[in-house]
């Protein structure tokens, strides 16, 4: 096939910098340079969040929100710093809007456990998407279960969008939830969030966005946005696993339920009655993961010290080259052809198993994602047992899609 | 031959491979081989789910020994499930309770085997114990 022409990235990152600042990027794998394409299921970290926690635990390791010693005061106050780097990054109004989760499922399970003890009555309708990831199926099915109320689902084309015309019939005066995701992990389709929102509101249905795959490829602003709830997990962020976030109107939290009990979430306890502390903490019970709440904001300082613009450029033009790139290989099908996409390239070839492929890429040093990702609807959708998923970050380069794409041809030679 | 009899072949076919590549085309050849399983057995009831390839293994017992035919629809996956048919297949129960199989970490696929690799393999050997021990009560 012909060679294809892409204009090279004209933008001014120096992204052989900002490799350098991931020490994992230098590893190697099999004997191979490691070229890592599975961001999409986690981030790597750079040096500044490494010693951020090592430094925590060096220096300040001490529980939050208790002590009155000088160890405490200082680890609660590097924690809610995160809580205010957070506020900027996503321009939330207040910072008691941003709630410490332990990531994307726990938020989803947070709201739809509190928020369908609060508003959701039997015969109301829950709106989720084709292409959402189990952790936005289950909690919720669990909720309507519950409550006794539908799920609804938008459907999608071949194309893999969202049929908008769909969700405007679904949508009506019984909706009380549309709970999307904002770019599809499986397929890397960005979803028109606020024609949803905006619809939605109309409704007097209320919104919570996904954006576990959004949240370090693009700029979000719930303010903009005027989304009701926004979840996102640090680690695909450039951050530590074990911490994410729940944004929520403030509004909206107060009228919910906690989730949990224990300690940090309560004003007073007495065996009769307790009552419950004012946001953020009514929602966040028990000693948080504390070190990763703090390593959080070195992860966003990393982020703007790019710049998200400047991120969603150079990965948009990295998307595309890979997207040129593949077709080269004969028998490819590329999964997902959304006209708005972003960080996912999902793709098939003809006669061999994702499975295999993945096998044999990682034997040549370069990680990819094989399986159905989380998404078996997709899969069914699509009538593939899985994908090959390449999912890209800052640090990525056009090197590594010649990588990907030479690795492939040779695991193609080998399987036919 | 014996189960250990069978796994030393094994080791030995693999002891002059050294580049990856080969071993892997080895593998993919051996899955190629796997006589295919009956169409009929390749059904919900016999499929052993892995979270991404798929195994199917069916068991018949003749004269005292273990017959397995098995299929997937990887092929790495099928090769790897070659040999455990050819270790495992037409041996007594007993001996197949009792196989320890050494040859999967001498050849350089443990990793196969893990959690993560998610191919259904694990299962796949404890099902065949699992007949194993049902042919061994009958």
């Amino acid at each position: 096939m012909s060679s294809v022409v892409v204009s090279n990235y004209a933008g001014s990152l120096d992204i052989a910098a900002i490799r350098a600042a991931f020490p994992i990027l230098s590893t190697t794998v099999n004997g191979k340079p490691l070229v890592y394409l599975d961001n999409g299921a986690t981030t790597q970290k750079p040096q500044r969040v490494i010693d951020t926690i090592n430094e925590y635990y060096t220096r300040h390791n001490s529980n939050i929100h208790r002590g009155v010693h000088f160890l405490s005061q200082y680890a609660t106050d590097a924690y809610e710093v995160t809580r205010k780097k957070i506020q900027r990054f996503i321009n939330a109004k207040h910072d008691h809007e941003i709630i410490f989760t332990k990531g994307t499922t726990d938020g989803i399970n947070l709201l739809a456990y509190s928020f369908g003890k609060s508003s959701i009555q039997p015969g109301d309708e829950i709106l989720i998407s084709a292409m959402e990831h189990h952790s936005n199926i289950v909690p919720w099915q669990i909720m309507c279960e519950d409550r006794g109320a539908v799920l609804r689902v938008i459907p999608m084309n071949e194309k893999g969008e969202l049929i908008m015309e769909e969700f405007y019939k679904l949508l009506n005066s019984k909706t009380k939830m549309v709970a999307i995701t904002y770019i599809s992990n499986s397929l890397g389709t960005v979803n028109p969030v606020k024609e949803i929102i905006d619809a939605a509101h109309q409704k007097g249905a209320k919104v919570m966005l996904d954006a576990a795959q959004a949240i370090h490829h693009i700029a979000v602003d719930v303010q903009k946005l005027e989304v009701d709830f926004l979840v996102f997990s640090s680690h695909k962020m450039y951050g530590p696993t074990g911490v994410g976030i729940l944004y929520g109107k403030e509004e909206l939290l107060n009228a919910m339920p906690p989730y949990q009990g224990g300690g940090d979430m309560i004003k007073t306890v007495t065996f009769e009655k307790t009552t419950y502390n004012e946001l953020p903490f009514k929602f966040e019970a028990g000693t948080p993961n504390i070190e990763a709440g703090i390593c959080l904001g070195a992860a966003v300082d990393f982020i703007e010290s790019i710049g998200i613009d400047h991120i969603a450029a150079y990965e948009e033009y990295l998307l595309n080259y890979a997207t040129e790139q593949i077709k080269q290989i004969q028998g490819v099908r590329i999964i997902g052809e959304a006209a708005h996409k972003s960080g996912v390239l999902s793709f098939v070839i003809d006669g061999t198993h994702p499975y295999d492929v993945g096998v044999l890429l990682d034997k040549m040093g370069i990680a990819v994602r094989t399986g159905h990702h989380c998404t078996e609807p997709v899969m069914n959708f699509f009538k593939v047992p899985g994908t090959i998923r390449a999912s890209f970050a800052i640090y990525n380069t056009k090197e590594e899609v010649d990588a990907l794409i030479a690795g492939l041809k040779k695991a193609v030679m080998m399987l036919l | 031959m014996t189960i250990n009899e069978l796994q030393d072949e094994l080791i030995d076919d693999f002891e002059f491979i050294t580049e990856w590549e080969e071993k892997y085309k080895y593998i993919i050849d051996l899955g190629k081989e796997l006589p295919v399983i009956d169409e009929q057995y390749k059904t919900e009831q016999y499929l052993i789910k892995g979270c991404q390839s798929r195994v199917w293994l069916h068991a018949t017992y003749e004269n005292g020994k273990v017959i397995f035919t098995a299929d997937s629809d990887a092929i790495i996956t099928k090769g790897l499930v070659s040999m455990m048919v050819k270790i495992l297949s037409n041996q007594t129960p007993e001996d197949i309770m009792n196989a320890e199989l050494y040859f999967i970490d001498k050849v350089g696929l443990k990793d196969h085997l893990s959690v993560t690799r998610s191919n259904g393999l694990l299962s796949m050997i404890k099902q065949m114990k699992l007949y194993a021990i049902a042919f061994h009560k009958a």
